[in-house]
């Protein structure tokens, strides 16, 4: 197995091939234990224009995994911090005090409180990426909308798509330079 | 109207606090804000008595004011306890110092306000007379702190003051450093809120004057009004600026803009804020001070008044305030 030094992995989604099915959601859920009435996957659908020259874009979305990340530089604990190894951005739950510092500053809405009082949010599935397999949600996916990779290999599947497809990013205006990606 | 498109986003997502608008601050964060705005301002005016070797003219700032710094934090610090998620982890704000996060500098800032108002709160109590005939004032770790606090009263005064100072200040960093929080984000939101909270000192130390030096000619009285009244001054003053920083700044600030500007929290705001917290106190103390009508209770209490519901609509209207839901393109 490649060694996880130096990776900085990201996230794309298919605006394309995603049909908004939730599989995803329900496979994040089921693999992470998210509680009841809380969501660390969801899925958006923007409809935008005037009728009838209407344009709609639907996208399993969470957590940015932000280059910059405002949760990180928030925390007064060091709780929200970028995992070394996989360039991910990670709460230590034995850390995190509740202040909700980081729900503040994050502005995707990611970050949720557990009802046992810490925050949580989309970790990227790191316990899966350490064991070199894939995400939940990328292998529930029934038309491979969601693909999972690291930016700083040139050859992963995300690199490859983000060279060759057109792609947005959600609020690049906040400055927290977005590792998710939505191919258009 | 021929080009205007319209976007609509529908969501999944359903967490409690953060949908369909953030909400996880309650009164706690508020209250605290305003009581560590209070101390502050106390610690200041506290300081600036002695360092200005105005003792004597001013002894309720000098030796009232400094008792209540400490009962002021804890009140506050209780507030925020309450409002941690994972309260058996507070221990956490100091095994660290994040230079990054404005909540580690204030838990850190707060450690060292407890020690050296602390000490100040030994020596003001010396100096009350029914303190010395306590069995308490024969303890000798506090005759010693006592002796302490004495023979560096000035060394004491200027840490006091310095601390207050950044103490004030940081209740307001607290929410500015959030970019995502369009209605927060400005660096006036500080000097504000340490306006504020010295205005608030000197009401709370004007309510005490009125209580403890009957004689109405007292210069303490003129001092506090007049130091008040150059608080309310710069501080409707910085929330002109930070108005015109929104308006003249970018599309989200605009719209966090909004929210005191015809929005949702328009009322509250110009009502509370501005007119029961600034312009009718500052009417009254410009009143006090041509000998007009001089009101001891009125102007301060609504000036309190004011210091609080600033914090409140402040957390509460921040938290709505967020960067629209944009999918640009790179």
């Amino acid at each position: 197995m490649q060694s996880l030094t130096k990776r900085r992995f990201g996230m794309g989604v298919d605006t394309v091939a995603c049909v908004g099915c939730s599989a995803c959601a329900i496979a994040c859920k089921t693999e992470n234990d998210v509680p009841q009435g809380h969501t660390r996957r969801w899925v958006n659908q923007r409809v935008e224009g005037r009728f009838p020259h209407l344009t709609m874009m639907v996208w399993s979305d969470s957590c940015q995994q932000c280059d910059d990340s405002p949760c990180v530089d928030a925390c007064p604990t060091g709780a929200s911090h970028v995992h070394e190894a996989t360039g991910t951005t990670q709460v230590d739950r034995n850390k995190c005090t509740g202040c909700k510092a980081c729900i503040a500053a994050c502005p995707y809405g990611a970050r949720y409180v557990r009802p046992e009082g810490y925050v949580d949010k989309c970790t990227l599935c790191i316990h899966r990426l350490k064991r070199g397999e894939r995400t939940a949600c990328e292998e529930v996916c029934p038309t491979k909308a969601i693909v999972v990779g690291d930016l700083n290999d040139s050859r992963s599947e995300l690199s490859r798509r983000i060279a060759a497809r057109h792609h947005r990013r959600q609020k690049v205006e906040a400055g927290t330079n977005p590792r998710f990606y939505l191919f258009t | 109207m021929q080009n205007t498109t319209f976007t609509e986003l529908t969501t999944t997502r359903m967490n409690p606090h953060v949908d369909p608008g953030l909400h996880i601050w309650g009164w706690e964060v508020p209250v605290y804000l305003f009581l560590g705005g209070l101390a502050a301002g106390l610690l200041i005016l506290s300081s600036y008595a002695v360092l200005s070797r105005k003792k004597r003219d001013l002894p309720t700032s000098a030796n009232w004011a400094p008792l209540l710094v400490v009962p002021a934090l804890l009140i506050g610090l209780t507030a925020l306890f309450l409002d941690l998620e994972y309260k058996l982890h507070v221990y956490r704000f100091y095994l660290t110092f994040q230079p990054t996060a404005p909540m580690s500098w204030g838990s850190w800032i707060l450690g060292i306000v407890f020690v050296t108002s602390g000490l100040s709160t030994v020596y003001a109590l010396y100096q009350l007379p029914w303190f010395a005939n306590l069995g308490l004032a024969k303890m000798r770790l506090l005759q010693a702190l006592r002796g302490f606090a004495g023979r560096h009263e000035r060394g004491l005064a200027t840490s006091n003051l310095v601390l207050g100072i950044s103490l004030g200040i940081y209740t307001g960093i607290l929410l500015s450093a959030f970019s995502a929080r369009p209605l927060w984000n400005s660096s006036v939101l500080g000097m504000i809120f340490l306006a504020s909270g010295l205005s608030s000192g000197a009401a709370l130390a004007a309510l005490m004057a009125a209580r403890l030096n009957r004689d109405e000619a007292s210069p303490e009285h003129e001092f506090l009004v007049r130091f008040d009244l150059t608080c309310i001054v710069v501080e409707a003053g910085l929330i002109g600026l930070w108005i015109v920083g929104l308006l003249t700044g970018t599309e989200a600030g605009r719209e966090a803009a909004a929210l005191i500007l015809g929005g949702p929290y328009t009322a509250a705001f110009w009502s509370l804020v501005v007119a029961v917290g600034l312009v009718v106190p500052g009417t009254l103390e410009v009143m006090a001070l041509r000998s007009r009508w001089n009101s001891h209770l009125v102007a301060p209490l609504l000036v309190l008044v004011g210091g609080v519901a600033l914090r409140f609509i402040l957390v509460n209207a921040g938290q709505v305030s967020a960067i629209a839901q944009t999918v640009g393109h790179g």
